[in-house]
């Protein structure tokens, strides 16, 4: 029942959320301001990250194809196809959540719990709106970006590490990324980019809208918020994966 | 002129405002008075809408609240100040923008204008224009207090509302606040609620006072008055400090 009661209160807020803009600038100026602490203050966790990440898959895929059977190209198309089929759209989606779900949630809770969203309701402003509309847009729009951020610094991670680690050469690497490349794989980790972006900005910020208590419930509401987009964030990877690639 | 009508409020199947009536006047520094649990801050978040009332009326002039429309309620509520218990000032903007904000996001006035405006507000609320550029957590508690007013005051408002302005606070800090609001609210003549538990408050300007007493209206009356009188309740609440039971005696 409970899970019911969340669905349906989380379809009232996103109606609350899509409803008309009081003044359309301040909701842009506030979409920029989003932009760059949800998304550009995001970019060089997810660098880090993904160079770490291409260097560890190279040397992995590289050591589970040491039989010479195997052409050492295979070595850079796996850390290619798994970078940009799963990891730089899912995981990171993932990462993301912990990351920017738990700012959104504790943001706004704390902004329930000190009344402040109670003195916009008052003013005649929709708090719904005006503070979590900025924020999904920011986030899809910005999701897409880190993909490929992500997808590049992920195979410059592999490019750097291989050769380092004596598992492959450069121009092996270089040829097994450009082997058996296909677009529509970049197409579909768009696509879920942007779904797991919408989630990522807006079960996180359901949970923060709807805190009640103090400081120890928007503690508790962060991690519920996370721990609940990661689940969803999976649940829609399969659904998209299912619809989309099979 | 604020008027409420047989107002009933309950949570959980518990009743929290049982049949409240009373009428808050303009010009006047009307007090909700009452221990805490009384339903005092539910009275208040019940007039400004922030509650849905069970059964009642409540009056804003010759305006029906209960039974206006979102939009027109919309419309009203931007003739409303509102100044929370702990000042509920937006974190993210300094002081000067928490002030803008609201005529950013609701009137077409120019940059100078609003500029204009926002130095009014502040300078009647005695704030130098040093901390003009300071953040909430940079500024004292009694400061905020006088933003959070400022802030309430910057689109003038008909109807002021007040939630415990001064607790957390010294006497001294305390009764500037209350003078203050007393002084606005005359200036600009605005119906002014102030919800408090604070008895220096409810001598210093309580102009009219309604007691509540676990969600029913158990007194009304005035500061000249509320020392004089016999009922029960009230004089439980006023003379539990000892400072008021002396002063009565002296009195008599």
């Amino acid at each position: 029942m409970k899970f019911f009661f969340h669905v349906g209160q989380y379809f009232t807020l996103l109606k609350k959320v899509f409803g008309r803009p009081e003044k359309l600038r301040l909701y842009v100026r506030q979409l920029f301001h989003e932009i760059d602490t949800l998304g550009v203050n995001s970019v060089w966790i997810v660098i880090i990250i993904s160079i770490f990440i291409g260097g560890i898959m190279t040397i992995q895929f590289a050591y589970s194809m040491s039989n010479p059977i195997y052409p050492t190209t295979l070595v850079g198309l796996g850390t290619r196809d798994t970078l940009i089929l799963e990891f730089s759209s899912t995981m990171l989606a993932l990462i993301m959540a912990g990351k920017i779900g738990s700012n959104i949630t504790s943001e706004i809770g704390t902004m329930r719990v000190t009344e402040q969203i109670d003195s916009l309701e008052i003013m005649g402003v929709n708090s719904a709106s005006y503070l979590i509309l900025p924020k999904i847009v920011a986030v899809v729009f910005i999701f897409p970006f880190l993909f490929i951020i992500s997808v590049f610094f992920g195979l410059l991670g592999g490019l750097v590490t291989g050769p380092i680690a004596g598992v492959i050469s450069i121009p092996d690497y270089i040829e097994g990324i450009q082997w058996l490349f296909y677009p529509y794989y970049i197409t579909f980790s768009l696509i879920k980019s942007v779904v797991f972006g919408f989630l990522v900005a807006s079960v996180p910020a359901y949970f923060g809208y709807y805190v009640k208590g103090g400081s120890l419930e928007v503690g508790k509401a962060s991690t519920t918020a996370v721990v609940n987009t990661n689940i969803l964030i999976l649940f829609f990877d399969l659904i998209l994966t299912r619809l989309l690639l099979t | 002129m604020i008027e409420v009508k047989n107002i009933y409020k309950s949570f959980d199947g518990a009743n929290v405002l049982k049949d409240i009536s009373n009428r808050f006047e303009q010009g006047k520094t009307n007090l909700i008075i009452g221990r805490s649990g009384s339903g005092k801050t539910v009275l208040l978040k019940s007039i400004l809408g922030l509650y849905d009332i069970d059964q009642g009326e409540i009056w804003y002039d010759d305006r029906e609240f209960v039974k206006m429309h979102h939009k027109e309620r919309k419309k009203l509520r931007r003739e409303i100040g509102m100044v929370f218990q702990g000042g509920a000032l937006f974190d993210s903007l300094s002081v000067e923008a928490n002030i803008r904000f609201p005529l950013d996001m609701f009137t077409h006035q120019s940059p100078v204008e609003k500029k204009k405006r926002v130095e009014f507000c502040l300078e009647h609320v005695n704030i130098e224009k040093s901390a003009f550029k300071l953040f909430p957590s940079e500024i004292s508690g009694g400061m905020q207090k006088r933003v959070a007013i400022a802030r309430a005051i910057a689109l003038n408002p008909k109807y002021l509302f007040c939630d415990e302005p001064n607790s957390g606070l010294d006497p001294e800090t305390a009764t500037i606040i209350d003078q203050l609001i007393q002084h606005l609210t005359r200036e600009f003549e605005m119906t002014t609620i102030i919800n408090t538990h604070d008895m220096n408050s409810v001598i210093e300007i309580g102009e009219s006072v309604l007691f509540i007493a676990k969600g029913e209206v158990a007194w009304t009356g005035s500061n000249k008055e509320i020392l004089e009188t016999r009922n029960k309740k009230l004089n439980d609440f006023i003379f539990a400090n000892k400072l008021y039971a002396q002063l009565r005696e002296e009195k008599n």
